[in-house]
């Protein structure tokens, strides 16, 4: 029964991801990548982590998810890979490099991880329950924990200065100018 | 019980898929979420051995991964707004004031 979840789970991910790759229409990449982030929040599931697999769904299933449908829409920019490739060599570059980091990859995680059953008894029942997590965080991670807080607190103070109203001297030039030349005289 | 290995090929794979996306695509919004991706693959790949050391540590991690991952991709798309604004194109290709 596990391993029909796991195999099913895993062609979904990949299946998304991969049709995320190839999409033409940044909507349609967005709608593929969240596909695949379901089934890897089903995943964390399998791996007896409830408590992750609600946070993926929340955050990068919700909020970000939104957040790059939203971009998209908001700036039109569906498809802009119409025009001629500059760097026309690049693209199979990239192939062969990506199927060398693959093949590296695979190899080190058929030498790296091991096929033993994980052990069992009293800690793997106890294992990926949200409290232990929580216990975890709260103390041995406190620093780390707070140090977050104030990643979270400068993203939100920085979206805020990027995107803030230009003021009444740059606002009067012309859409199409590059911002640089307000300051020449 | 699947073994961890499983997990982690599929993590390998999904992680070379985001960045074949970052090295190919060209649509700046696309090559963001091919690094969500790869975000995701590595944070797999610790919930397996966390699984399969029975230690929580890794859970706590990929807890502080995503909470990175969301403050990464809002002040990317900030920026990606504000380049949008000055440039008209999401086209990295047309990105290129700093090439000397």
């Amino acid at each position: 029964m596990d391993f029909v979840l796991f195999f099913l789970t895993a062609a979904i991910a990949l299946a998304g991801a991969i049709a995320m790759l190839v999409a033409r229409n940044a909507i349609h990449s967005a709608l593929f990548l969240l596909l695949n982030f379901g089934a890897i929040a089903v995943l964390f599931l399998l791996l007896q982590s409830p408590f992750l697999f609600t946070i993926q769904l929340s955050i990068y299933a919700g909020a970000i998810m939104v957040l790059f449908l939203f971009v998209v829409m908001l700036l039109g920019a569906e498809q802009v890979e119409a025009a001629q490739d500059k760097l026309p060599w690049q693209q199979p570059l990239a192939l062969v490099m990506g199927a060398g980091l693959l093949v590296i990859a695979v190899i080190t995680a058929v030498r790296g991880g091991s096929n033993d059953a994980p052990p069992g008894g009293e800690a793997a029942e106890a294992f990926g329950d949200p409290a232990s997590l929580g216990e975890l965080l709260f103390t041995e991670y406190l620093l780390p924990f707070q140090i977050t807080g104030i990643i979270l607190l400068v993203a939100v103070i920085g979206v805020v200065v990027l995107n803030q109203q230009r003021t009444q001297a740059q606002s009067e030039e012309t859409p199409g100018e590059r911002p640089s030349s307000s300051v020449q005289p | 019980m699947v073994p961890t290995t499983f997990y982690v090929l599929l993590s390998a794979a999904l992680f070379t898929i985001g960045v074949l996306g970052v090295l190919i695509r060209r649509n700046a919004i696309v090559v963001f979420m091919s690094v969500e991706l790869m975000l995701n693959a590595a944070n797999l790949a610790l919930v397996a051995y966390a699984r399969e050391r029975l230690a929580v540590d890794g859970q706590v991690l990929v807890f502080f991964v995503i909470t990175v991952a969301a403050a990464e991709v809002a002040v990317g798309l900030a920026l990606l707004v504000a380049i949008f604004k000055s440039k008209r194109t999401a086209d990295i290709d047309e990105v290129s004031m700093l090439r000397g």
